[in-house]
C-alpha cells in the first residue's frame, strides 16, 4: 500500500463524479464533479456550510456520499473504509494524540501497516516540518503552530497519493499562517504529493494553489488558476468571494467591432466581446475596485476608456492602498483601490469626480434570479442591495 | 497533593502597598483554614481508631471483653491469624478479581455506549446505572438471594437447558457469590469509565483510521490507553471494596464460600477475640495496598498517582 504514491503513474488523478451527500433535506454537497490533477496545489475555496470540508471527508472515507463516486487513477475508492485508502489528512484541529509523545504521533500510520524501522524516517519528517528534537515532547507541550507541523507530519510520512487538508492553518495567527503557507508550498514541491486543501481564506486560496475550484452551496461555482478566476470571473458570487469587484446592472445593447456595448442607467460602456459571458439582455457590468482610476478634471480621462461621473463620499487609508467610496448618479456605491503615491489633494470627500477604467478590465456576467446574491461576509458592495434602489 | 503546591504562594498583585504583608500572610493561611475541618474529622473519625485498632491488634490473645486486655505488644498475632485464615484470604482476592474481570467485560461496552454512542438517552442510562444505589445494599443482595434460589426462574431455566444438572443451584456456591459482587460493585466502575470515555474526542478516532488504523487497533491504540485513568479509578473503586465484602459471601455463599470480611465480622461481634479481629484489619488493608502498588505500576499510568 505503501507504494502506491510513488508508483502511480499519470493516471493517480483524484476525480470526484457526480458526488453528492445529503444530511436530511439538506443537500451539503450537490452533484460534484471535478478532477484534481496528480502532484497539483489544489484549492476548494468556498464560505463555510458550503460542502468543502463534506467534499474532504468523502475523499478521506470519513463521510459516506448519498451517491456519486471518488476514483483514484482508475481504482473506485468510493466505499473503501479510510484506514484503507492512500489518502490522509491533515485534521483542522490536527487530532494529534495527547497519549504518545511526538515521535509516536508520526510514526503511528507506519506502525499500523507493520512497519517496524520507523526511526530514520520519523527524525527525516521532522526535519522537513522543521521540527528536529522535537521527538520526544508530547503534543500540550507545543505551540498551535508545532502542533501544526506535527500533524502535517504525521500524513506525510505514509507517502499518501493525496494529501487532504481541512482549514490547516485556521486555528493560527496571522503572521504564522503566512509562514505555514511558505513552508506548506514549500514542502509540497519538495514531496511532490497532490495537495488537496480546503479553506475559506481566499487570499490563502490564491496564494498557495496552482488550480482553485470556488464553491457556493454544494457546487463548484468556477473553477481554474487563481489569476483567471480573478480576473474573468464566472459568477457575481466568485466576483465577489475572490477578492472585490464593482458590480452594475446594465443591458447589452449590440455589438461594435470587438466590443460589446452595454447600457447602464443611461451610459454606455465597451466591454471586449471575449471578457463578455453573456451578450443579450440583462447583464451585469464588473470591473475590479484597483482597476478604476480618478480624475477631479473630467477632461483629462484620456480616449477610449469607460468612465462615469461620482461623487466621492469617503476615504479609507490602508497603508499600501487608499480606498476612495463613490457614490454614482443612479445611487449606487462603489469603490476604487489606488496605490500610495501622489495622492491628488483634490480628492476629497465630497468631490465630483470622474472614475475611468480600460474596457478590457471590465467583465460582462449573466443577471439572473435571487441565487446571484453574494455570500453575507463577502466584501461590498453586493450587487443585489445597491441595486435595490434603482 | 500539586494542588495544595500551588496554593501555598498565591500572588496577590492587587494588593496596597501597605497591606501586602498582612494580605499575604491571610492568604498563606487560607488553605489551611479550608484544611482545618476536613483534617480535624479524619483525624478523631479516622486516624485515633485507626491506632487504637492497630493497638488492639498487639493485644495480649490471651485477654477476653471482660477481663480486659493488655497490651504485650504481640506481634505473633498477626502469623498466627494468617495461618488461621489464609483460605479466606485467598477466596476474597479470588472472587473480587473473577468478579473484577466479570464486571469489565460488562462495564467497558456500557460505559462506551452511554458516553459516545447515547446521544440524548445519556442521562437516562447514566440515571438506570446509578438507580439501584437508591435501594440499600442489603436489600438488593436479598433480591439476588430470591433471584438465584432454587426454586426461581433463573435455576429452573439452567436446568432446562442442561446447563445445570437436576439438582444444581447456584444459591450458596462461589458463582452466587461472584454474581453478587459483580452486580453490586459494577457503578463503580461504570462511573469513572464513563467519565474518561465522555471526554475522549471523536476526532481522534477519526484520525486514528484515516492513518490506517482498523477499528480494533484505533481501539488499542487510542480508546484504550485514552481511557486508562477511569479504567484504573474504576478498577479500584471495584476491587478494594469488592475484596473486604462480606455481605454477599454471608447472605448468597455458605461458610464454604465466606471470605475475610466474614470472618473479620465473626471476629467482632461473634467470637469477640479483638486481637486477631484487628491483627486480620491490617492485613486486609496491607494485601490491598500491595495489590494496588503492584497494578499501579503495570499500569504504568503515571498520571493516576
Amino acid at each position: 500500500m505503501r507504494q502506491m504514491g510513488r508508483d502511480a503513474g499519470p493516471a493517480g488523478d483524484l476525480r470526484l463524479a457526480d458526488l453528492t451527500k445529503r444530511f436530511g433535506v439538506f443537500t451539503a454537497v450537490d452533484d460534484l464533479s471535478l478532477t484534481v490533477p496528480q502532484g497539483s496545489f489544489f484549492a476548494l475555496l468556498g464560505a463555510s456550510g458550503c460542502g468543502k470540508t463534506t467534499t474532504l471527508r468523502m475523499i478521506a472515507g470519513l463521510e459516506e456520499p448519498t451517491g456519486g463516486r471518488v476514483l483514484l487513477g482508475d481504482r473506485d475508492i468510493t466505499r473503501l473504509r479510510p484506514y484503507k485508502r492512500p489518502v490522509n489528512t491533515v485534521f483542522q484541529s490536527y487530532a494529534l494524540f495527547p497519549h504518545l509523545d511526538i515521535a509516536e504521533n508520526v510514526a503511528f500510520g507506519l506502525r499500523r501497516r507493520g512497519i517496524r524501522a520507523v526511526r530514520d524516517e520519523v527524525t527525516r519528517m521532522l526535519s522537513l516540518v522543521q521540527l528536529d528534537g522535537y521527538g520526544p515532547r508530547r503534543p500540550a507541550q507545543l505551540s498551535g503552530g508545532q502542533q501544526q507541523r506535527v500533524a502535517l507530519a504525521r500524513a506525510l510520512i505514509n507517502h499518501p497519493q493525496v494529501l487532504l487538508l481541512d482549514e490547516p492553518l485556521g486555528a493560527l495567527d496571522l503572521k504564522l499562517r503566512r509562514q505555514m503557507q511558505i513552508e506548506l508550498k514549500r514542502i509540497q514541491t519538495e514531496v511532490g504529493i497532490t495537495f488537496l486543501h480546503v479553506t475559506h481564506d481566499q487570499e490563502e486560496a490564491m496564494w498557495m494553489a496552482d488550480t482553485v475550484a470556488v464553491m457556493n452551496a454544494g457546487r463548484v461555482e468556477q473553477l481554474g488558476a487563481p489569476a483567471d478566476i480573478y480576473e474573468y470571473p464566472a459568477t457575481p458570487f466568485v466576483a465577489n468571494f475572490l477578492g472585490q469587484s464593482n458590480l452594475v446592472e446594465a443591458e447589452a445593447t449590440g455589438l461594435d467591432g470587438d466590443d460589446l456595448l452595454v447600457t447602464a442607467h443611461g451610459s454606455r460602456f465597451a466591454v471586449p466581446v471575449g471578457r463578455a459571458r453573456s451578450r443579450h439582455g440583462r447583464v451585469w457590468l464588473g470591473v475590479r475596485p484597483e482597476k478604476l482610476q480618478l480624475v477631479a478634471d473630467p477632461g483629462r480621462v484620456p480616449d477610449g476608456r469607460n468612465a462615469f461621473r461620482a461623487v466621492l463620499t469617503d476615504i479609507c487609508y490602508a497603508g499600501v492602498s487608499t480606498e476612495f467610496l463613490l457614490r454614482t448618479g443612479w445611487g449606487q456605491e462603489l469603490s476604487v483601490f489606488t496605490a500610495n503615491a501622489d495622492p491628488d489633494p483634490r480628492l476629497v470627500p465630497g468631490a465630483e469626480v470622474t472614475a475611468h477604467w480600460h474596457p478590457r478590465h471590465s467583465f460582462v456576467l449573466p443577471r439572473g434570479g435571487e441565487h446571484d446574491v453574494p455570500a453575507e461576509e463577502t466584501a461590498e458592495p453586493v450587487p443585489d442591495r445597491l441595486g435595490a434602489g434603482t | 497533593m500539586t494542588a495544595l503546591a500551588h496554593l501555598g504562594g498565591a500572588p496577590t498583585p492587587t494588593a496596597p502597598p501597605g497591606d501586602r504583608d498582612a494580605t499575604r500572610g491571610s492568604y498563606r493561611l487560607l488553605p489551611y483554614l479550608l484544611l482545618l475541618p476536613g483534617a480535624a474529622w479524619l483525624f478523631l473519625f479516622f486516624t485515633v481508631p485507626l491506632l487504637q485498632l492497630a493497638a488492639a491488634s498487639l493485644y495480649d490473645p490471651a485477654g477476653s471483653l471482660s477481663t480486659g486486655y493488655a497490651l504485650t505488644w504481640a506481634f505473633g498475632n498477626y502469623p498466627d491469624a494468617l495461618q488461621a485464615y489464609w483460605p479466606q484470604f485467598g477466596r476474597s482476592f479470588l472472587y473480587a478479581g473473577v468478579a473484577l474481570v466479570l464486571a469489565l467485560l460488562m462495564g467497558y461496552p456500557l460505559a462506551y455506549a452511554i458516553a459516545q454512542k447515547a446521544g440524548r438517552w445519556k442521562n437516562l442510562l447514566l440515571v438506570c446505572v446509578v438507580a439501584p444505589m437508591f435501594t440499600s445494599f442489603l436489600v438488593r443482595t436479598l433480591a439476588w438471594k430470591t433471584i438465584l434460589s432454587d426454586n426461581g426462574w433463573l435455576v429452573g431455566l439452567l436446568r432446562d437447558v442442561h446447563l445445570l444438572g437436576p439438582d444444581g443451584r447456584l444459591l450458596a456456591t462461589p458463582v452466587a457469590v461472584v454474581l453478587g459482587l459483580t452486580y453490586n460493585f459494577l457503578p463503580f466502575l461504570v462511573l469513572p469509565l464513563y467519565a474518561s470515555l465522555e471526554r475522549l474526542d471523536a476526532r481522534l478516532l477519526e484520525a486514528a483510521s484515516d492513518l490506517y488504523a482498523s477499528p480494533t487497533q484505533a481501539f488499542r491504540r487510542v480508546t484504550l490507553p485514552l481511557s486508562m485513568p477511569g479504567l484504573v479509578a474504576g478498577t479500584l473503586l471495584f476491587f478494594i471494596p469488592a475484596s473486604g465484602d462480606y455481605i454477599n459471601a454471608e447472605l448468597l455463599g455458605t461458610p464454604n464460600e465466606y471470605m475475610i470480611g466474614n470472618v473479620i465480622d465473626s471476629a467482632f461481634l461473634v467470637r469477640l477475640d479483638y486481637p486477631q479481629g484487628a491483627a486480620l484489619s491490617f492485613l486486609l488493608m496491607a494485601a490491598i495496598l500491595a495489590v494496588v502498588f503492584v497494578y499501579l505500576r503495570r499500569a504504568g499510568t503515571e498520571e493516576v498517582l
